[in-house]
């Protein structure tokens, strides 16, 4: 018995003996090249993300701080270089031959599901209540039965501070209501990885501590990889482990944000503190 | 025998009324049809293949620059075996559905994008993205526009007389003929059209209204 399973056995203990699993980063920018036309946006940049790390991207309008997260949302494709998440290229696929090659809408269909996104503007479905914006995409992309998927919404809906809002249209919401329910519907997915691309600049100031308090919440209370584009030096300083300068399409700086903020060695960064801050 | 013949006005009502109920069943269909080809005509446009996009809109000009008239009799010569009022139907839906689907296609450019990159990042298949998100919006938004193309057939439906579907215009000609009362045949057919028209048109402009546009 015991030597008939001992060959199965083995190669299942050798996989975490190696040890590349807990090495790799969940996200590795790998010389990723952003073009338009003549514009480069991003230029060779470099830069990892450990799981369950929250970052949050700094730096002034036009950096390319936006970029990558549409990158990493395969809502743009890379110019060149390749992006890494859990060890698997993300826009590209493996040829026969081992080179890699940009991936077709199926596959990036695949690679999305790791990975969600709050956007600037909430991009709630008008045309849906607010339930059904959560539960649309569990129940017809994760096919979780319909019963389930409102369950577990109205908890996404509780935890952000919405119980009573399940049959509202998001029209007669607030931003910072809709905002919460966009964050609700990412997370609805189970992502890895979430992405806020300055999910407080549309809201009204009063508004904007509310959802910050709630983000920080859930930053602290899951292990979720969370990489932030924010204007909100505080939200940088308080809920983020690191902090990305950007400037030009390259990363000027990172560190922890007592670092970036009390004692930048850059001074892109310098500058830049001093017009935000 | 200038004087307005109300004798025959009281005549001429039951036979037009009978037309009538072909020109409603011949715009309501051929609505129909305009509306659902126009939609798949307008998905299709968007296709990323030119294999697609290439031959539809090469049928849509074809369509387009050529007179109604013109199809319904081609289309009566090429099909002599089809009923003349199937045929109606069908040549009203497709010339119509070439308009319907810019209509469409306006309506489907007026989605935010950030309806389709919302879709993308929660990974829903394009089937799904067009049918939950994005086609209800773009409908909502057109609604009124589609409302006026129907009417607009429905006052050209007269053309279908000339492929002798018996529709209110030709039993007005038919009774005018008869007993050579073309002017009171006619102006009631004109009214007949105008009293359904009108409150059709009313109701549009109200929907157009709760709609917000």
């Amino acid at each position: 018995m015991a030597t008939d399973s001992a060959p199965l056995k083995e190669p299942a203990d050798a996989t975490p003996a190696t040890g590349t699993a807990a090495v790799e980063p969940l996200v590795r920018f790998d010389k990723v090249v952003k073009r338009y036309g003549d514009h480069v946006v991003l230029d060779e940049l470099d830069f990892t993300v450990r799981r369950g790390e929250h970052v949050t991207l700094i730096g002034p309008s036009g950096s390319g701080k936006t970029t990558i997260l549409r990158l990493l949302m395969t809502l743009e494709k890379v110019s060149d270089g390749v992006i890494w998440v859990d060890g698997s290229p993300l826009s590209h696929v493996r040829t026969a031959d081992g080179s890699l090659k940009p991936a077709g809408e199926k596959q990036l269909r695949e690679s999305r599901k790791k990975i969600g996104m709050v956007f600037q503007q909430f991009n709630l479905f008008p045309n849906m209540k607010v339930l059904q914006n959560i539960t649309e995409a569990p129940v017809n992309v994760l096919g979780m039965a319909r019963e389930e998927a409102e369950a577990r919404a109205v908890d996404l809906l509780d935890l952000v501070g919405l119980s009573g809002k399940v049959d509202a249209h998001p029209s007669q919401l607030s931003g910072g209501q809709q905002q919460r329910v966009a964050i609700a519907r990412a997370l609805a997915m189970r992502p890895e990885i979430l992405l806020l691309d300055e999910v407080t600049s549309a809201l009204d100031p009063e508004l904007v501590a509310g959802v910050l308090d709630l983000l920080g919440d859930i930053a602290r209370s899951t292990d979720i990889t969370m990489l932030c584009v924010t204007h909100e030096m505080n939200f940088a300083r308080d809920v983020s482990k690191k902090v990305l300068m950007f400037d030009a399409g390259r990363v000027v700086e990172s560190g922890s944000p007592e670092k970036i903020f009390s004692d930048p060695e850059h001074e892109r960064t310098r500058e830049f503190l001093n017009a935000v801050l | 025998m200038n004087a307005f013949d109300w004798d025959a006005v009281g005549e001429a009502l039951p036979l037009l009324l009978e037309g009538f109920r072909v020109t409603l069943l011949a715009t309501v269909l051929g609505t129909l049809v305009a509306a659902v080809l126009g939609l798949a005509i307008a998905v299709a446009g968007r296709a990323p293949s030119r294999l697609v996009t290439v031959p539809v809109k090469a049928v849509m000009e074809f369509i387009r620059s050529t007179p109604l008239l013109v199809q319904l009799v081609g289309a009566a010569a090429l099909f002599t075996s089809v009923e003349p009022l199937t045929i109606g139907i069908v040549v009203l839906g497709v010339h119509y559905a070439t308009y319907t689907s810019e209509v469409y296609r306006a309506g489907i450019d007026g989605v935010p994008k950030g309806q389709w990159e919302a879709c993308r990042a929660l990974s829903l298949s394009p089937r799904r993205t067009w049918q939950a998100v994005i086609l209800p919006q773009a409908v909502r938004n057109v609604l009124p526009a589609l409302g006026n193309y129907a009417i607009s057939m429905f006052k050209e439906t007269p053309f279908l007389a000339v492929i002798t579907v018996q529709e209110m215009v030709f039993e007005a000609r038919k009774y005018g003929a008869d007993h050579f009362a073309y002017t009171e045949a006619f102006t009631l057919a004109g009214l007949v059209f105008l009293v359904a028209s009108y409150p059709t048109s009313l109701l549009m402009r109200k929907l157009e209204k709760r709609l917000g546009h």
